[in-house]
């Protein structure tokens, strides 16, 4: 495998990128990406309705030229809720990993370099919360401390900090190995200057491809969590809560729940797409 | 070695409700005002902290709730008086019930789509069981529980929409769907692992000697590499359990079955502390004994671990 890769001609400029887009699901992926994003930034000038107007003249209508599909029970714009829901699983599938990224590093830079009674206080914490699937996590911690759009952030940050934490640790331990950080030491250099200028910069390359394939997840831990009531509250479209109360009008119109579960299965799809790609243009020999 | 690992889940324990405790007592402001709201007279406050234990010194309070969680002491519920370790045992068994269900059903379809896509590797069975698993990642569950509920159950006619059910037949029946919402992503997750896993094996040294002493090809996949390949499938499927049992919690909700899940969020709806307490208890109990025994299960399996130690 190796020897095959060595023997392999120079890569000819924008290899990368041709072979990153050589795909046409990445392709197609990339513009499902994009779009969203376009999408989310775009909901107030694009939805042809206000998100939370109600009119008890035009309950759960049939998709129309008006109202792209239908309305709902209390004759909210459904397609006008989806645009806003983008924007709502935009924030938080960026806000949530980039708290847990800065959370989990600290914790995992800490056990890392400090090794002793810090590594092992940590590691024992990270590994008991590594057992939980994220998704039990973030329910337990939701449990107990309610819906609200901080609440849901932080619970969503809790379920990656554990994950974020093992891989720097990690890196940490692999970069205080080597000579120049032996040499900052030697030269007098403060803790945490060291660390500063030091680890952080070299590890921080796969913390940040790590807060981007977890961007996904946070988009679907939101929506399952609004699903469950326990996340983003009514008015507020989520696609998460689009489905749970078009689940409670069910015999009224089943067009919320497709439209809302086929938005975050699309978006999801796209981004795990990407981030295999990007996996395999990391990692060659991963998968 | 198996006593070595079942003491290591003291500390494991221990740490997981200290967690649930500091996570309780956390909460923004005094517990008995968040749960039992502003208008609350004085005497229903001082009723409530003595109720719950709030008015001890904080390290006796966290004696007394270890000492109470151990002993699956988890109080009553609020709002309908009864034993919270009652309402959990009533329901507990439709949760195990559907967790099984869908982990069988994801076995019986996922290793053999493992299976046949490694044995044709990069053709159109691989490609087909890449695109499945894809799709599998991507559905939120509850959205796949929705439409098989709108198609199945509402248009059809073919499974009852709510209820957990009487007798073994009628329980098949209504654990069905929910059970076969949960094994789709588990199917996707098993495809995944069996063919990654069995592609390995059958490069090894072991599997090359059984072809040359002119074993046929499916003795050598199904005795030799298949064997050897289910080790990490047997430990993803405790991970997958885990993850089947915190998806059931939006199943039960959709389907309107009881269960461990559907406790929790209710109970969270109607800020019935004892009641979230409790279900949050029992799930990191599932998740601490899913774990042990996983890790049991692999030092039976694997001689090799036991020859180590």
């Amino acid at each position: 495998m190796s020897t095959a890769l060595d023997l392999a001609p120079e890569e000819p400029r924008f290899g990368i990128l041709r072979r990153l887009f050589g795909r046409p699901t990445t392709v197609a992926a990339t513009f499902v990406v994009l779009g969203f994003i376009a999408i989310a930034l775009a909901a107030p000038y694009i939805a042809p309705h206000d998100p939370l107007a109600q009119s008890f003249l035009r309950i759960n209508s049939e998709p129309s030229v008006e109202y792209w599909l239908g309305t709902d029970q209390l004759g909210r714009d459904v397609f006008s809720r989806l645009l806003y829901g983008a924007r709502n699983s935009l924030i938080f599938g960026l806000i949530s990993p980039a708290i847990a990224a800065v959370v989990g590093t600290a914790l995992g830079v800490a056990a890392g370099f400090f090794g002793g009674i810090v590594d092992r206080l940590v590691s024992r914490l990270v590994d008991t919360l590594l057992a939980f699937p994220e998704l039990l996590l973030a329910i337990m911690v939701a449990a107990v401390l309610g819906g609200g759009f901080w609440n849901v952030v932080m619970v969503i940050a809790v379920a990656f900090v554990p994950g974020f934490a093992r891989v720097a640790r990690s890196t940490t331990l692999a970069v205080k190995q080597e000579p120049y950080i032996e040499a900052a030491v030697a030269v007098g250099l403060s803790t945490p200057k060291t660390i500063l200028r030091h680890v952080l910069p070299n590890i921080s390359a796969p913390i940040v491809v790590l807060a981007t394939l977890w961007v996904a997840s946070a988009i679907r831990l939101e929506a399952s969590l609004s699903f469950l009531g326990i996340g983003t509250q009514p008015p507020n479209p989520s696609w998460g809560n689009i489905i749970r109360d078009g689940l409670s009008n069910i015999f009224g119109s089943p067009w919320p729940i497709v439209g809302a579960g086929a938005a975050i299965t699309a978006v999801v799809l796209a981004f795990n797409i990407l981030g295999d790609a990007l996996r395999d243009l990391l990692d060659p020999e991963g998968k | 070695m198996i006593a070595a690992r079942l003491l290591d889940a003291v500390p494991t324990v221990l740490l997981v409700l200290t967690l649930v405790f500091v996570a309780l007592r956390l909460l923004p402001g005094d517990p008995a005002l968040v749960v039992l709201g502003e208008y609350a007279t004085p005497q229903q406050l001082a009723l409530f902290r003595r109720e719950m234990g709030l008015d001890q010194p904080l390290p006796l309070q966290w004696l007394l709730f270890i000492r109470d969680m151990l002993t699956l002491d988890f109080g009553s519920s609020m709002i309908t008086r009864q034993p919270v370790a009652q309402l959990l045992a009533e329901n507990l068994p439709f949760t195990i019930e559907l967790t099984l269900v869908a982990t069988g059903i994801g076995l019986v379809f996922g290793i053999p789509i493992g299976v046949m896509a490694a044995v044709n590797r990069d053709r159109w069975p691989d490609g087909a069981a890449r695109a499945f698993s894809l799709i599998g990642y991507a559905i939120p569950d509850f959205y796949l529980g929705a439409l098989l509920l709108i198609v199945f159950a509402l248009n059809l006619g073919w499974f009852p929409i709510n209820g957990g059910g009487e007798g073994f037949w009628d329980r098949m029946h209504h654990v069905f769907l929910p059970a076969l919402t949960l094994a789709f992503v588990k199917t996707a997750f098993l495809g995944r692992l069996t063919r990654t896993s069995l592609l390995e094996t059958l490069g090894k040294d072991y599997v090359r000697t059984a072809r040359a002493k002119g074993g046929r090809e499916p003795r050598v996949i199904y005795r030799h590499a298949l064997r050897n390949a289910l080790l990490p499938v047997a430990t993803g499927l405790g991970l997958s359990l885990l993850a089947t049992l915190s998806g059931s919690v939006a199943i039960e909700l959709i389907f309107n079955r009881p269960g461990i899940g559907e406790v929790l969020i209710s109970a969270i709806a109607k800020r019935d502390y004892p009641v979230i307490q409790g279900g949050v208890v029992v799930f990191a109990f599932f998740v601490v004994l899913v774990n042990l025994a996983i890790d049991i299960a692999y030092i039976v399996i694997d001689p090799r671990i036991r020859v180590r130690a």
